[in-house]
C-alpha cells in the first residue's frame, strides 16, 4: 500500500474572536509543514505573522513580491520579532484572506526557510503577495502560532487555520 | 491515518476540446485544487486566456487581483465586478514552441463556505521563445458568493489541444 504523505496534524476554527491561534507539540514526523488560513481580523489592513517555538527575538527576516492591482513591488524586513506572512494592503474586516506557509525541513538543525502567499482580492482592492521568509534558529520547529499586527486586533470568529504534514519518507 | 489529499476527477483530453467541466463535485472535502497542463489552438496570440466559472454562475460577482512577470517586467493589474474570470496560458500561435504547455494551479479553501471564497492561482508558461510568449502569474481571486462550489467550467479561448490535462483534488482536514 502506498504510504500516505500528505497528514493533517491539526485544524482550528475560530467559535469565538481570538488574539492568537498556536498549534503546539508538532512531532518530527514529517519533512516539511504547511499552513492554509482562511480568515480575517477584527480591525482592517492588519498582518498576519507566525512565531515558531514561542521565539519573539529578532530572529524573523522576509523579502517579498507584490501586486496590488496598479503596481507591482519588491522589498524585505529584516530582524523582525516574527514574519511577516504579508507586508502590503493587509487585512479586510470582512472578506477571508487566504493565507498559505511552506516550512521546509522544519525538524532539520539549520536555519529554516518559509514560502508565504496570500490571495487578499477584495473586489476593487487588494493584493497578492509571495514572501520567502526565514527563521534563524537550528531547533526543530515544535510550535507554530499566528496573529494579527497591530498587536490589539483579534483574528474573527469562523477562521479557520490547518496545519499539515508533508512526508519525504 | 486517513487521506487527505485525494484526487476527484481527471480529464486527459484525446481530442481538442473547448470546455472542460468538474460537475457533481462532492462537498466532503475542505478545499479543492485544480492542477491543469493547457494549450490553446488558438493561432491569433502568443498567450490566450481562458474563462473559469462556477457553478455555471456567470453573474458579475468574480474579481481577480494579478502580480505577472513576462521575462522583461512586473507588474499588477486588476478585474472588478466581471462574470468569469481568466486565466493565461500558451497560444498556438506561430511565435510558441511546439510542445509547450502552460502549468496553472488553482487552489479554492473552503469551497464549501457560506461566504465569499478568496482563492490563488499559481501559472507558468514559458516557451524558450525569443518573441515572448512567456509569463508567470501569482493572481488573487474572490467569488462573491455564499453558495458552496459543486462545479468548475474551465472554457478554452478556441479548443484545448489535444493531451491537455487538468486534474482535480480534494483536500480534507476532517
Amino acid at each position: 500500500m502506498a504510504t500516505a504523505t500528505y497528514d493533517k496534524i491539526a485544524t482550528t476554527t475560530l467559535g469565538s474572536a481570538a488574539s492568537s491561534i498556536t498549534f503546539s507539540s508538532i512531532a518530527a514526523s514529517w519533512t516539511d509543514l504547511r499552513l492554509v488560513f482562511v480568515g480575517n481580523s477584527s480591525a482592517a489592513s492588519r498582518y498576519l505573522v507566525l512565531q515558531f517555538n514561542g521565539d519573539s527575538t529578532t530572529n524573523y527576516s522576509m523579502t517579498y513580491m507584490v501586486g496590488d492591482g496598479t503596481t507591482a513591488a519588491s522589498s524585505g524586513r529584516t530582524s523582525d520579532t516574527s514574519l511577516y506572512t504579508n507586508n502590503y494592503g493587509g487585512s479586510s474586516t470582512t472578506i477571508p484572506q487566504f493565507i498559505t506557509a511552506d516550512i521546509f525541513s522544519y525538524a532539520g538543525s539549520t536555519y529554516k526557510t518559509v514560502l508565504c502567499t496570500t490571495s487578499s482580492d477584495k473586489n476593487g482592492t487588494g493584493n497578492t503577495d509571495t514572501v520567502v521568509g526565514l527563521w534563524r534558529n537550528t531547533s526543530a520547529i515544535t510550535s507554530v502560532s499566528m496573529q494579527y499586527l497591530t498587536i490589539g486586533s483579534n483574528i474573527n470568529t469562523g477562521t479557520t487555520a490547518t496545519l499539515y504534514g508533508i512526508k519525504a519518507a | 491515518m486517513a487521506s487527505t489529499y485525494t484526487l476527484i476527477s481527471s480529464q486527459v483530453l484525446a481530442s481538442s476540446a473547448s470546455s472542460v467541466t468538474f460537475s457533481a463535485i462532492p462537498a466532503t472535502y475542505t478545499d479543492l485544487v485544480l492542477r491543469c497542463s493547457i494549450r490553446d489552438t488558438n493561432t491569433g496570440a502568443l498567450i490566450g486566456s481562458t474563462t473559469v466559472t462556477f457553478n455555471a454562475d456567470t453573474s458579475a460577482i468574480y474579481s481577480v487581483t494579478k502580480l505577472i512577470g513576462n521575462g522583461s517586467t512586473a507588474s499588477s493589474s486588476r478585474q472588478s465586478g466581471v462574470a468569469s474570470w481568466s486565466e493565461n496560458y500558451n497560444g498556438s500561435n506561430a511565435g510558441v514552441t511546439t510542445n509547450t504547455f502552460s502549468s496553472i494551479e488553482i487552489y479554492i479553501p473552503n469551497y464549501t463556505s457560506t461566504t465569499s471564497k478568496s482563492f490563488s492561482q499559481f501559472a507558468a508558461t514559458e516557451n524558450n521563445a525569443a518573441s515572448s510568449g512567456t509569463e508567470i502569474d501569482a493572481w488573487a481571486h474572490l467569488y462573491r458568493n455564499t453558495s458552496a462550489i459543486s462545479s468548475i467550467e474551465i472554457a478554452a479561448y478556441a479548443n484545448f489541444q489535444t493531451a491537455s490535462s487538468f486534474y482535480l483534488y480534494g483536500i480534507s482536514n476532517a
